[in-house]
């Protein structure tokens, strides 16, 4: 083949070789990525959805910093046996605040993608404190040092105005009342609970983990875990069959 | 003038980074801003003890011949970070089987560790094996000394700076949770800029060498190291929380964010575990057969074809998920068109061994990197099957992937770089053969069996649970619970942790072996002279 015969020029050059190998790997990329950006139809029109609340925020950051997505991954796939068991499938909608997404690649554990209001918050306190005790077969880890961290919400105004930065459209108010909508739900006797409702419908106010006298990390973990999946509205959701 | 340049800005590195210890928002922020201040330090005070001392008479006489001191560096940080990843592996895996391992600390985990010990096997040991190897390969293949003098020596001290801070950040609890890219902003900033001289130092040594063609094993790992520059800057897009902070919000969201992610983190394997790898193969494998490479044209279709196709097969992470269907079905297609460029591959480095089949009887050196195609066919075959719709939903999720990593991991990686450095050190460190080829044998059977052990109990604890999770009785109830499946696995477990055994034991054997040949233990010390440029 002739065709092949002038490959020895690419041979003989350096930078051609770079750039030519440079610009064959880009195609790929840019056909798979670039269209996810502004076709209408990848990400559904759904109600419901709302940026992190403060706590939840604090405590989606702990479940990363614990690695917990190596386990337990938050997509469930539209398969009988994964809605009988974790529900609807999931939305592309539903993570479109996540940075980044938390969909996991492996269930060592189970999905959590609707994990929230599933389990008491007792049931997830105990088993965070020794996952075995409640379920016997599981091999997670135990985090029963979560209960005894206090955690401060020093930096969470400034997480959230990343976030913001990032495309999350958090708004000045919720900016502001950061430290007080923290505070708030976590220590609803103490905090202004319908100013948190009111910027963040569907927020669960309680001592999650029944310790009224500080808030832990074990607080912020169990309010992230029982909002994951709670926001979206199916009732009104319709498919797109175009997708 | 520029020594005092150098020692000025090391000086005010130093100062900035006490300055970042002072300020940090978080621990693991403040124990890196100490880490890079003593380094600096360090740095700064060797400027200064090395100024002034006459360059031209100690530099000229090093001028000669290849750069080999680094490269024997880097083998010996590819061995070192090999036993540290294989033992952080194998005890993860007896952390499954026993959950009680993890001892309920932060920092001994399951979470944190498994980051840790991917991290140390892919960038660790195989990325100072590709380093160091490319370094080697470049110099030979071009008949020139390596370009840019020390820059040499940076790009091995700060890349293993880079998995220094990456370790430390894991087990302290900094990660931006994206797989195979965990570690944060400024640790991510800092690869970016050892990963530029390393390209400087490559295309340099490329340009200004004394052979007419560049080598084929030279167009992979060029390609490897430009791609994976790519792919580590768009994938690490973040916005720093605060200059003093470790912590950082990733640009892209969601279904976006999961895209670029699969079509970094499959391009990992693609660029980083395969081509990168295949640079290896084209010089060792002909170098210990003593055959030339089997096809030309075959190389150059599998070169283009494969460094073209493997860029879309990310989507295969994501069947099934909220990524668009479109993206999902371009991503199958393309896997499966990919098993071919990659049988390409293995077939033009098995074929190499036309005429020299017979050595496989009697060099166990040569084994290895053989088993080690073989495995890298098996995994690339397994890999289109798996990228398939339908048998990813009942793969994805599961120990299969674990499974199917590993063939590729362990046989592939692992093989063909103890068949490298089984090869270099000797030549390195100028000794006539190995301290001992039994202990080579030894290794090749622990590290084969171990694979075998650990790829066989993944597919049954995978395809086990798989079936398990989708089982519904006649009623259309499921049959088992989550927790039913967990427990079935345990057996499963326990093979691969006791896979993980042998394969890190043969590990620690093949580290005596390569330190006992270094030291010249056991051989007559001849002469260096014998030795010319190859």
């Amino acid at each position: 083949m002739s065709l092949l015969k002038k490959h020895a020029y690419i041979e003989r050059n350096a930078f051609l070789l770079l750039i030519l190998s440079f610009l064959v790997v880009t195609v790929g990329g840019i056909v798979q990525i670039v269209p996810l950006f502004y076709l209408d139809n990848v990400i559904e029109d759904v109600d419901g959805m709302r940026p992190y609340s403060p706590l939840e925020l604090a405590g989606r950051n702990i479940y990363v910093r614990e690695g917990c997505y190596v386990c337990h991954s938050q997509m469930i796939r539209p398969m009988r046996d994964e809605n009988e068991r974790y529900g609807h499938y999931s939305l592309a909608a539903e993570s479109k605040y996540d940075h980044p997404f938390q969909w996991g690649s492996k269930r060592t554990g189970p999905d959590l993608a609707r994990v929230g209001g599933r389990y008491s918050d007792a049931w997830h306190v105990a088993h965070m404190h020794n996952p075995r005790d409640v379920v016997p077969e599981s091999v997670m880890p135990g985090y029963p040092f979560l209960a005894e961290r206090p955690i401060s919400s020093t930096y969470i105004a400034q997480m959230m105005k990343t976030h913001r930065a990032a495309g999350v459209p958090y708004t000045d108010e919720m900016i502001e009342q950061a430290r007080a909508d923290f505070q708030a739900q976590a220590d609803p006797d103490n905090g202004d609970v319908d100013a948190l409702l009111a910027r963040y419908p569907k927020a669960q106010a309680r001592y999650f983990d029944g310790n009224t006298a500080q808030v832990t990390e074990l607080d912020a973990v169990i309010a992230y875990l029982q909002m994951l999946g709670t926001l979206v509205d199916f009732s009104t959701f319709e498919p797109e069959a175009s997708r | 003038m520029l020594d005092g340049i150098k020692i000025a800005a090391l000086g005010v590195m130093t100062f900035l980074f006490a300055m970042a210890a002072n300020y940090g928002q978080e621990f693991v922020y403040q124990v890196h801003a100490v880490l890079l201040m003593l380094a600096s330090a360090a740095a700064f005070i060797w400027a200064v003890r090395s100024t002034g001392s006459p360059k031209v008479a100690a530099a000229a006489p090093v001028e000669k011949g290849y750069m080999d001191e680094v490269v024997r560096y880097g083998v010996i940080a590819t061995a070192f970070w090999g036993v540290v990843g294989f033992s952080a592996g194998t005890y993860i895996a007896w952390e499954l089987a026993f959950p009680h391992l993890n001892w309920d600390l932060p920092w001994t985990s399951f979470g944190r560790l498994r980051p840790l010990h991917t991290s140390a096997v892919i960038f660790a040991f195989g990325g100072n094996a590709l380093i160091a190897t490319s370094f080697y390969v470049v110099q030979r293949t071009c008949a020139t000394r390596l370009w840019g003098g020390n820059l040499a020596w940076f790009v091995f001290w700060g890349y293993n700076l880079f998995i220094v801070l990456a370790a430390t950040g894991y087990v302290l609890g900094s990660t931006q949770s994206k797989e195979y890219a965990e570690p944060e902003w400024y640790v991510d900033l800092w690869l970016t800029i050892v990963w530029v001289a390393y390209l400087a130092i490559y295309l340099g040594t490329l340009v200004k060498r004394k052979e007419p063609h560049i080598y084929v094993a030279n167009w992979f790992f060029l390609s490897f190291i430009v791609t994976v520059a790519m792919l580590h800057v768009v994938n690490n897009i973040a916005i720093p929380t605060s200059i003093w902070s470790s912590q950082s919000v990733i640009l892209f969201p969601g279904v976006q964010g999961a895209m670029v992610q699969w079509w970094y983190g499959h391009n990992a394997v693609g660029f980083f575990l395969t081509a990168g790898f295949l640079g290896m193969m084209y010089y060792f494998v002909p170098k210990q057969a003593e055959r030339p490479v089997y096809s030309y044209k075959l190389s150059i279709i599998h070169f283009w074809a494969l460094i073209f196709l493997y860029i879309w097969a990310g989507p295969h992470h994501l069947h099934y998920t909220a990524l668009p269907d479109w993206a999902q079905v371009l991503g199958m297609v393309f896997s499966v068109i990919l098993w071919m460029p990659s049988w390409g591959g293995m077939i033009n480095g098995l074929m190499t061994l036309q005429g020299a089949w017979d050595k496989l009887r009697t060099d166990p050196i040569l084994r290895m990197l053989v088993v080690s195609v073989g495995f890298y066919g098996m995994s690339t075959f397994e890999g289109p099957m798996m990228a398939v719709r339908a048998v990813n939903s009942l793969s994805h999720y599961t120990d299969w992937t674990i499974g199917h990593v590993h063939s590729g991991a362990l046989g592939w990686n692992g093989m063909i770089t103890f068949g490298a450095l089984y090869y270099l050190v000797p030549r390195l460190w100028h000794r006539e053969r190995l301290y001992s080829i039994t202990l080579v044998s030894w290794h090749f059977w622990l590290a084969t069996i171990g694979i075998v052990l650990y790829a066989s109990s993944m597919w049954v604890s995978g395809i086990m649970q798989g079936l398990m999770w989708r089982e519904v009785d006649a009623q259309g109830f499921l049959v088992n619970s989550f927790a039913d499946t967990v427990a079935a696995m345990h057996p499963m477990y326990v093979v691969r942790a006791t896979g993980g055994i042998l394969y890190l034991t043969g590990g620690i054997i093949m580290a005596y072996n390569l330190f006992k040949t270094a030291v010249g233990a056991g051989e007559s010390t001849a002469p260096a002279t014998t030795v010319a440029a190859e």
